[in-house]
C-alpha cells in the first residue's frame, strides 16, 4: 500500500508545531512523545501503520476550530480520528500528519423526544447513543457491528450501515444536521432538528465524505420509537442459489424485514465451531428478523413462512423465546470472532443487486479456488451488503498480498454486475487505487472538485479516497 | 432545445453560449429563470427494474406517469409519495423522473419513509461544461467515494442536468388506515402527531388541516393496519377510517385556486404552530407532523422577516418579490457557490435561482 512520501519541512518543524498546538489547548490535550503516538499508527485495518507527527484530543469545537487554523497556516495534514475502528484505513496518518481525534467529545447536548432528535457530539459512541434515549423508549437505528466501539464522527464519516438498514436506513437517512469545521478553522451548521435542505444538500455530501471535507464535531441525529418486539427466524437450504432466490421473494412479497442476514457453509461451520449455537450444518442459513407487536410478528412470519416454504428449506426455526432468539443471532453475531480464531482475515464489503445473489457467489467460489484462499460469507442479503471474509495467515509471506489481489477480484466483480466496491465501510486507503474500476477518470474528477471547494490546499485526510495519481496534483507537498 | 440523447444534452451543454433553463415536465420548477428552454423530455424511457431488487432506473426525462404504473403492475411504488404540483403553481403538462429529483418532491409519507433524496441510488448528470458525470449506483448501500447523488437531489438543476436516475422503490402495503381527530387546535394538533410519531405504531403520515381535522396514517398487513389504527385511536382518541384525505395534503389542495403567495416552511414541528401565529397567514396546512407547513400568505408579503430567526428554512413556492430559496449564512452560502463554480463555471444552469 504506497503512502504519499511525509512533508520534509513539516517533519522539521515538528516542534514548532506542537508548541503552537499546545498554545491553544490544554496541556493533557496535544501528544507527541514517540511511545505514546502508537496508538494511533493504524485503524482496525491493521496490516498498515504509520506513527502520526502528533495527536491532539479536543474537548470542544472551539477547540478543533483552534487547532485546525495552526495546522491550515503551519500546512499540516490532518487526520480526523473518531474511536478509530475502520476497516479501510480511514484513520491511518502519514508520518507528517497531526490526528485530530474527537474521542473526549462524548456530550450529549440535547434530547428532544417530542422532535425526535438527539444532538451529540461526536466523539460519542453510536450505541452510547441509543444509551442515552433508551429508557425512554426510543433508539439511533443505524448499527454498525461496532457500535460498542464506534464513534458517531466515524459513522458520519463513513456512511455506516449496520444489519439493521433494510428498513432504517444508513447513517445520511438519519442524520440531521452537522457542525461542521472546515480546514481553516471556519465553523459551518448544515441542516438541523428539521427535515431537508433549504438549498443545495450540504450535508448529505459531508455524510460518506471520509473526513476529507472538514471535521464534524456536533451532529443532530434522528431517533425512533422502539419497536414493542422484534422475532428473529432461521431459514436453512442447502443451495445458496435457492436460499438467494428466498430473499428476493420474501422482499418482492411486501412484507419488510429489519434484516435478512447471510451465511454460506464455511461461514456455518466457523461459527459452529466457535459459538456453538446450534446451527443446522448446511449450505445456506438466512437469518430474518421482523417487528412490531406479538400479533404482527406472527403475521409477518406466516408470510415469511409459506415464502420460504415454496422454496423447500431444510430447516425453518423460528424463536419461540427471548433465549432461542438470542441463540438465533449468537452465531451470526460472532462470525468475526470465530474467523478471527481460525486465521488472518480480510473483511470485504462490496455490494450488488440482490438478483445477483448466486452469480456473485459462484464468481467468488471459484475465484477462491483460483488463488488458494478460503472464503466464507456472511452479509446482509436483503441489500445486497456481501461481507466475504478472505482467509489467510499474515505469517506466511507473500499471503497478505495473494489476499489482496483477491479481494480485488472480488470487489471488481461486484462492480461488473452492477454493484460497487464498499457498501458501508468506505474506501479509505484499502480501495483507493480501485476506484478506476467504478468510476471514469471524469466522476473522479468530479468529486475531487468537491473537495477543492471545502479543502482548497487538500489537507484533511489528503491521501484516502482517491487514486494516489489522481489526486497526486492537489496534494500538497 | 429537446435534446434526446446524453451526448446531445451534453453537446447542447457545451456548446451554449447564454443561460439555459432546465425543463423537464414544466409541472414544478420555482422561480423565473431566464434563457433558452432545454427539455429533457426527449430523453425517456426505463433502462431497468428488478422487482426482486427494489431497484429502477430510468432515463430523466421519462414520465412520472409511466413510471408509477410500471411499478404498480408489480406492486410496487416511490415511497416517498410524490406531490403534484400542478395545481397549486397553475401549471400543465406531465411530471418527468428528473424534475421529481431535482427538486426532491416528497409527501406525507417523507415524515417515515424519508425524502426522495433517500431513495436516490444514482444519478448520471450532464455539469455546465458538457461534461458526462456517473455517481452512485443501483445499489442500496453504496460508499464508494462522495455522494454527489444528495447534492443533485434537489439542486433544482443548478449543478447538472440529470440524465438518468437510480431509485430504491419499494412494495405497496396491502393495507391502510387513517386516524381523524377532530377539534384540534393547531398546537394541540401538533402534540398529538408528536404522540403518534413517537410511537411504535409505524404512522406513515401526520397532517393537520385546520378545520377539517387531524391526520394519522398506518400501513402494512391487514391484520397490522388493524391493530395499529386501534392502539393509537386507543392513545388519542378519534375515529378511524379506511382512507384519508393524503392525496389532497400532498398536493396542497386547499390552496388551489385561491389567491396570494404560497410559501413552504421546514421547521422543528414543535415551533410550528408558534411560526404560524407570527406569519399572519390566510391560510395553513401542517404536513410530516408540523415539520412541514404550507402557508398561503397576502401577495408580496415577506414571510421570512415575519417569522426572524428560526430552525428551519422557508420556500417561496408561488410568488414573486423576494428570494425563492432561503439566504444562507455566509460560510454557507460560499461553500454553495463555490459548488456551483465548480460544476457550472459559466453560471449558465438555471441562473438565478438559488443563492
Amino acid at each position: 500500500m504506497d503512502m504519499p512520501a511525509p512533508n520534509a519541512v513539516v517533519l522539521a518543524r515538528k516542534d514548532r508545531i506542537v508548541e503552537r498546538l499546545r498554545a491553544v489547548l490544554p496541556a493533557d490535550a496535544v501528544i507527541s512523545a514517540e511511545a505514546e503516538l502508537r496508538v494511533y499508527e493504524c485503524d482496525a485495518l491493521t496490516a498498515y501503520r504509520c506513527a502520526p507527527l502528533a495527536a491532539v484530543l479536543p474537548r470542544t469545537t472551539a477547540e478543533v476550530a483552534a487547532v485546525l487554523k495552526v495546522c491550515h497556516a503551519e500546512g499540516v495534514p490532518v487526520v480526523p480520528r473518531g474511536s478509530g475502528t475502520s476497516l479501510a484505513g480511514g484513520a491511518m496518518p502519514t508520518a507528517d500528519a497531526v490526528i485530530l481525534g474527537v474521542a473526549r467529545m462524548t456530550g450529549v447536548l440535547e434530547v428532544d423526544y417530542p422532535n425526535r432528535f438527539i444532538r451529540v457530539q461526536t466523539g460519542r459512541t453510536n450505541l452510547a447513543v441509543t444509551g442515552a434515549v433508551e429508557a425512554d423508549g426510543f433508539f439511533y437505528a443505524p448499527d454498525p457491528s461496532s457500535q460498542l466501539a464506534c464513534a458517531i464522527a466515524g459513522n458520519i464519516a463513513m456512511n455506516s450501515g449496520g444489519a439493521h438498514c433494510l428498513k432504517y436506513g444508513v447513517t445520511t437517512n438519519n442524520l440531521l444536521g452537522v457542525t461542521l469545521v472546515q480546514m481553516d478553522g471556519t465553523v459551518v451548521e448544515l441542516g438541523g432538528p428539521f427535515m431537508d435542505a433549504g438549498g443545495i444538500d450540504l450535508l448529505g455530501v459531508i455524510c460518506g465524505s471520509e473526513g476529507q471535507l472538514g471535521v464534524v464535531t456536533e451532529a443532530t441525529l434522528r431517533i425512533l420509537p422502539k419497536p414493542e418486539g422484534a422475532r428473529p427466524v432461521l431459514i436453512a437450504f442447502d443451495s445458496s442459489e435457492v436460499a438467494g432466490a428466498c430473499v428476493s421473494d420474501i422482499i418482492k412479497a411486501g412484507v419488510l424485514p429489519v434484516a435478512i442476514e447471510f451465511m454460506d457453509r464455511p461461514c456455518i461451520e466457523a461459527c459452529e465451531a466457535f459459538a456453538k449455537a446450534g446451527y443446522p450444518m448446511t449450505e445456506a442459513l438466512l437469518i430474518v428478523e421482523v417487528e412490531g407487536s406479538e400479533a404482527e410478528i406472527a403475521a409477518q412470519l406466516e408470510l415469511i413462512g409459506e415464502i420460504a416454504r415454496r422454496h423447500a428449506p431444510v430447516e425453518f426455526r423460528e424463536a419461540r423465546s427471548e433465549d432461542e432468539a438470542k441463540r438465533i443471532w449468537l452465531g451470526r453475531k460472532s462470525a468475526f470472532g470465530a474467523m478471527g480464531q481460525i486465521n488472518d482475515y480480510m473483511c470485504l464489503d462490496g455490494t450488488i443487486p440482490v438478483s445477483e445473489l448466486p452469480r456473485v457467489l459462484r464468481g467468488i467460489g471459484t475465484l477462491s479456488r483460483e488463488f488458494g484462499l478460503d472464503v466464507a460469507n456472511v452479509f446482509h442479503a436483503g441489500d445486497g451488503n456481501m461481507h466475504p471474509l478472505i482467509l489467510f495467515n499474515a505469517n506466511t509471506p507473500g499471503d497478505l498480498e495473494r489476499c489482496e489481489a483477491l479481494g480485488a477480484e472480488i470487489l471488481k466483480l461486484c462492480v461488473e454486475v452492477g454493484g460497487c466496491l464498499t457498501g458501508e465501510h468506505g474506501v479509505g486507503i484499502e480501495k483507493r487505487d480501485l476506484m478506476g474500476v467504478q468510476y471514469a477518470p471524469d466522476d473522479l474528477e468530479a468529486q475531487m472538485q468537491v473537495k477543492d471547494v471545502f479543502d482548497p490546499g487538500w489537507l484533511l485526510n489528503p491521501a484516502k479516497v482517491f487514486p494516489l495519481a489522481a489526486s497526486a496534483g492537489r496534494r500538497a507537498g | 432545445m429537446r435534446p434526446e440523447t446524453e451526448d446531445e444534452i451534453a453537446a447542447a451543454l457545451r456548446d451554449a453560449t447564454g443561460p439555459l433553463v432546465l425543463r423537464g415536465g414544466g409541472t414544478r420548477a420555482l422561480g423565473a429563470a431566464s434563457g433558452t428552454v432545454l427539455e429533457t423530455g426527449g430523453l425517456s424511457g426505463v433502462t431497468l427494474y428488478d422487482p426482486g431488487a427494489l431497484t429502477l432506473v430510468a432515463r430523466a426525462g421519462t414520465r412520472l406517469a409511466e413510471l408509477e404504473a410500471l411499478l404498480a403492475s408489480e406492486g410496487q411504488r416511490l415511497a416517498f409519495e410524490v406531490p403534484d404540483l400542478r395545481g397549486v403553481l397553475g401549471r400543465q403538462g406531465d411530471s418527468t423522473l428528473g424534475g421529481v429529483i431535482a427538486t426532491n418532491a416528497s409527501g406525507p409519507r417523507r415524515v417515515q419513509a424519508g425524502a426522495a433524496r433517500d431513495f436516490l441510488l444514482g444519478v448520471r448528470f450532464v455539469d455546465g461544461t458538457g461534461r458526462i458525470v456517473k455517481n452512485g449506483g443501483r445499489v442500496m448501500k453504496n460508499v464508494t467515494g462522495y455522494d454527489l447523488v444528495k447534492l443533485l437531489a434537489g439542486s433544482h438543476g443548478t449543478l447538472g442536468v440529470l440524465t438518468e436516475v437510480s431509485l430504491k422503490v419499494l412494495p405497496a402495503p396491502a393495507a391502510q388506515a387513517t386516524l381523524v381527530l377532530e377539534g384540534l387546535d393547531d398546537a394541540q394538533a401538533v402534540a398529538a402527531m408528536a404522540q403518534a410519531l413517537g410511537s411504535p405504531f409505524d404512522v406513515t403520515g401526520a397532517a393537520h388541516w385546520p378545520g377539517r381535522g387531524t391526520f394519522l396514517r398506518v400501513e402494512g398487513l391487514a391484520a397490522q393496519v388493524a391493530y395499529r389504527a386501534g392502539r393509537l385511536q386507543a392513545l388519542l382518541g378519534g375515529q378511524i377510517a379506511p382512507d384519508g384525505p393524503w392525496a389532497e395534503i400532498r398536493d396542497v389542495a386547499p390552496f388551489h385556486d385561491q389567491p396570494g403567495d404560497v410559501w413552504r416552511l421546514s421547521a422543528k414541528p414543535s415551533d410550528a404552530p408558534g411560526l404560524v401565529v407570527r406569519a399572519g397567514a390566510e391560510a395553513v396546512l401542517y404536513d410530516w407532523g408540523g415539520g412541514l407547513v404550507w402557508l398561503r400568505m397576502a401577495q408580496g408579503t415577506d414571510l421570512r422577516a415575519r417569522l426572524g430567526r428560526f430552525q428551519g428554512h422557508a420556500t417561496l413556492v408561488r410568488g414573486t418579490g423576494w428570494p425563492v430559496f432561503h439566504p444562507e449564512p455566509a460560510p454557507v452560502a460560499a461553500l454553495t457557490a463555490g459548488l456551483r463554480a465548480q460544476f457550472d463555471p459559466r453560471g449558465i444552469l438555471n441562473h438565478g435561482l438559488m443563492g
